[in-house]
């Protein structure tokens, strides 16, 4: 029964990591590159409704209403600022810059808000610590069913963007082809804003997820960032359910990892990454994203 | 390089590997790895002892340089090697081998595993190397952490220096950060100087190109990542020696690669000078404002990110750009006979 259990959990957990890899996987999906400062912007997300929630008493869940829109804007101009002006240089410069950017976050959280840890978790009411019994020793918690039923919408969501909008168009011929789709009037700098601005604000969500299912802190990004980059991986890149389900492998590899010990937990989830680097899947990584 | 385009075809061309300032220049990065031997006979401990951190982030970004400026490798988890190389170390001298030795031997191991692991993270491209590497760091580190022998995730002392009086360690261990920066230093010289280098470069510059025309880009990245893990390796053995006792999570600090991005980013990618101009930037910067925390950490982040969107290429790039000087000869330059130099 403990083991069921560890898998619901997982299940859950993995709901909460593809809410954080989905925005990574839209950017490398779109313009090829891999945000490093993607985590820290989550925590952004969540200092910014942990803010919202207790200056004006509201739940964490309404505090977002004001908040993600805010992190779109937020997501467009780090594009026009940062970004485009990286890509512009290299492959390897955007990497550079948003690895400083994410010492900068970092470092800036640590100054406004101290190290002190935070969560959202008793701001919720009862939905964080609530859950359906099945049976005596299996229960479903709300939060994670919300959780994953969010990842859910959010991914369905953006496939549905990617597959019949007209900006999904743009943005999958700004993909495969970016001049070419400039040619044909589809300018590849404003879609890349566009995608960006998506991509952080998917980030803020996951950021205040995970600020109400457990606790965070300034240096909670980097973390966020590893699990989030480790369920695009095991789900296969360029693929937004497969996302869906490497989160869930992961989430369900590191509760496993937790019940024989807590301290495997995310070692078991590194451990299941580089197994999937080492299969002979793995050396399709690479070349999948070469290619377009 | 300039374009042969206007050139009539009879013009004569030669091939020139060195200039005058690249002799002076070899000349005087030899007489100072020389005159740097004698430090400890002439300066007190303290001044040996952060003579000594300097070299170790020379090394590191040197090796940083290696992978990032030549192989096109970004990568955020160097600190692996780091900190494999000091938790080597350790537990060689816990077999009951003398420390110096025990440094050598988890150097030589860093490098083991850098050969180990470049099957994984090569298969990886750009910042998916990136973080595969950071991955590689944090799991390398939290099985270190499981292992109450090497002192868990509290940390571990090195014990067996103790024995010599404090001059005779910082000293000893000066002298082995020395040798492993002249090592270092000479090695890349030697692969940049030779044909290598030359693919090397072509890597840099375009990595499908450079495979087109029969650049071997597998075996290259290969070696310069055993190399980096050797490094890396000797740069974490020698961080434990000049402090004695380090902890998991600093050793394996994601910190470290920012300090490398840092240091190459400012001193110039690509070059083989701007390393070590960065690392004596970076070691003046540290000793002067590392008491200010965070505010410290945040300027050099913003201070990386504006060298990346700026000026690319360093501070190197803007002597060299003006007066095209190469302190070591590693280059190639035109130069027509008939008429005036050409560059």
């Amino acid at each position: 029964m403990n083991w069921i259990n560890a898998i619901i959990q997982g299940l859950f957990l993995g709901g909460l990591y593809a809410l954080f890899a989905c925005g990574l996987s839209l950017m490398f999906g779109v313009m090829r590159i891999i945000n490093l400062a993607h985590g820290d912007l989550a925590v952004i997300g969540a200092f910014g409704v942990w803010v919202v929630a207790t200056q004006a008493h509201l739940s964490p869940f309404i505090a977002l209403v004001p908040v993600l829109p805010v992190m779109l804007v937020v997501g467009y101009l780090l594009h026009r600022t940062v970004l485009a002006r990286s890509l512009r240089s290299g492959p390897l410069t955007p990497l550079l810059t948003t690895f400083g950017l994410s010492i900068v976050i970092q470092n800036a959280l640590l100054q406004i808000f101290s190290p002190d840890v935070h969560s959202l978790g008793s701001l919720t009411g009862s939905i964080s610590t609530s859950s359906w019994r099945l049976t005596s020793q299996l229960s479903l918690p709300y939060l994670g069913v919300l959780t994953l039923a969010v990842a859910v919408l959010l991914l369905g969501a953006l496939q549905l963007i990617l597959q019949r909008t007209g900006f999904g168009r743009e943005m999958r011929a700004t993909a495969q082809d970016p001049e070419t789709a400039a040619l044909v009037g589809v300018p590849a700098s404003s879609v890349y804003a566009r995608a960006t601005a998506i991509a952080v604000a998917t980030a803020a969500l996951a950021g205040a997820f995970l600020a109400i299912h457990s606790t965070f802190d300034p240096s909670s990004g980097p973390t966020q960032l590893i699990f989030a980059f480790e369920a695009v991986v095991i789900g296969g890149f360029g693929s937004l359910w497969g996302t869906l389900l490497g989160g869930i492998v992961l989430g369900v590899a590191q509760t496993i990892g937790a019940t024989i010990d807590p301290q495997y937990s995310i070692l078991a989830g590194h451990l299941v990454f580089l197994v999937i680097l080492a299969s002979p899947r793995g050396r399709f990584i690479a070349t999948r994203s070469a290619s377009a | 390089m300039t374009s042969l385009g206007g050139s009539p075809a009879s013009t004569q061309w030669i091939v020139q590997r060195s200039s005058l300032a690249s002799r002076i220049g070899s000349g005087t990065l030899i007489l100072t790895g020389l005159a740097l031997f004698v430090v400890p006979q002439i300066f007190d401990t303290n001044v040996v002892q952060q003579l000594t951190s300097l070299l170790i982030f020379l090394i590191l970004a040197a090796m940083w340089n290696a992978l990032a400026g030549y192989a096109g490798l970004v990568s955020v988890g160097q600190q692996a090697f780091i900190g494999f190389g000091a938790y080597g170390t350790i537990f060689i001298t816990q077999q009951g081998v003398q420390p110096y030795l025990a440094m050598i031997l988890a150097a030589v191991a860093s490098a083991a595993l850098a050969a180990v692991l470049s099957l994984l993270v090569l298969r990886l491209r750009g910042g998916q190397f990136a973080v595969g590497t950071w991955v590689v760091a944090e799991a390398i580190a939290l099985l270190v952490a499981l292992d109450q022998g090497l002192g868990g995730g509290t940390g571990i002392s090195l014990r067996g220096l103790n024995v010599y009086p404090r001059e005779v360690r910082t000293a000893f261990t000066y002298w082995l950060t020395l040798g492993f920066a002249v090592l270092l230093l000479v090695l890349l010289f030697l692969l940049l100087r030779n044909r290598t280098g030359v693919a090397l470069q072509a890597i840099r510059d375009d990595e499908e190109a450079a495979a087109s025309l029969g650049v071997r880009v597998g075996r290259l990245k290969f070696v310069l990542f055993v190399l980096a893990g050797f490094g890396c390796g000797a740069a974490g053995a020698l961080t434990l020696a000049n402090t004695l006792f380090i902890q998991p999570q600093s050793i394996f600090g994601v910190q470290w690669s920012a300090y490398l991005i840092f240091m190459v980013l400012v001193g110039g990618l690509g070059t083989f000078e701007g390393p070590i101009i960065g690392a004596i930037l970076f070691f003046v910067v540290q000793y002067e404002f590392a008491d200010l925390g965070a505010w410290y950490l945040i300027g050099l982040g913003l201070v990386a990110v504006a060298f990346a969107l700026f000026l690319p290429r360093g501070l190197w790039s803007l002597i060299n750009d003006r007066l095209h000087i190469r302190l070591l000869p590693v280059g190639y330059h035109l130069i027509q006979l008939s008429k005036k130099a050409v560059r």
